[in-house]
């Protein structure tokens, strides 16, 4: 029996990696999929949640927040296409048009 | 014995994969690997009595929102980019406020005091099944959730199109 502990862990870590990941790159589309990574680790938390206390809300949460990620990615890469477009790179460093 | 072999070795491809996305280059590497990830977040589901959600984390994540930044990163021209640095200057930054709020959830971690349990347990789960179970609970309990979800990924279908598509000249 693999104890709540180690899955609340290991969800934590993938979350971190993630925020790091969000953080220090340069790559916007990196960046997206970073936010996936984090999306990610709430899940395996929160079906961890509901194995343990055998309730199956935790599932609907999930179902919900697949879908949401889906129409994440849906509307941000449509956003890179479209600033690509108008400049031809995805460095966020470069990407200072509404900049003050 | 058999379970913590298993949870073990999903845990460490885990988080080795998930290192490994957020480190590569290349981008399309970086999204192969969160293939794998996803796999085996996907096995972890099976692992909790969640076959419906291993599925659906199978179909929508790794078979259509992977092909999509697939796609996406293949239609961008990125050779420029892989020239420069990979991190931001600012990432010890970022590495130590991500090291600072993984250790303070490991603090909370610690503290976690389980509520009461509902009634579906494993036999029930098998009774009925996974996915007989989930649509009960999602067409009574959760069903103007749903709705309002099924207006948010209309929305989403729209706003992509109209952000995506070249401007019409008229």
């Amino acid at each position: 029996m693999v104890s709540l502990n180690s899955y609340i862990i290991l969800s934590m870590i993938v979350f971190a990696i993630g925020v790091f990941g969000f953080l220090a790159r340069r790559n916007a589309i990196i960046m997206f999929i970073s936010v996936e990574l984090m999306l990610n680790a709430v899940n395996i938390s929160l079906v961890a949640f509901s194995y343990y206390l055998q309730d199956i809300r935790g599932h609907i949460l999930v179902f919900f927040i697949i879908s949401i990620a889906a129409a994440e990615a849906a509307i941000g890469l449509a956003i890179l296409i479209a600033l690509f477009r108008n400049k031809p790179t995805v460095n966020i460093n470069e990407i200072n048009i509404m900049k003050w | 014995m058999i379970p913590q072999v298993i949870f073990g070795y999903l845990s460490v491809v885990i988080v080795l994969t998930s290192i490994l996305v957020v480190t590569r280059k290349n981008v399309v590497h970086s999204v192969l690997w969160m293939l794998v990830l996803f796999l085996h977040i996907a096995a972890l589901f099976l692992f909790l009595n969640a076959e419906f959600l291993a599925a659906i984390q199978i179909i929508i994540y790794a078979g259509a929102m992977l092909v999509l930044y697939l796609f996406v990163v293949m239609l961008l021209n990125l050779r420029q980019e892989e020239l420069l640095p990979r991190f931001t200057v600012f990432w010890p930054l970022g590495f130590l406020l991500a090291a600072g709020l993984l250790s303070l959830l490991g603090l909370t971690a610690r503290a976690i005091i389980r509520g009461p349990s509902n009634i579906y347990t494993a036999d029930v789960i098998k009774q009925t099944g996974h996915l007989g179970l989930i649509g009960r609970v999602l067409y009574t309990e959760y069903l103007f959730p749903f709705e309002v979800l099924s207006v948010v990924l209309l929305v989403a279908i729209v706003g992509a199109i109209v952000i995506a598509k070249k401007r019409l000249k008229s």
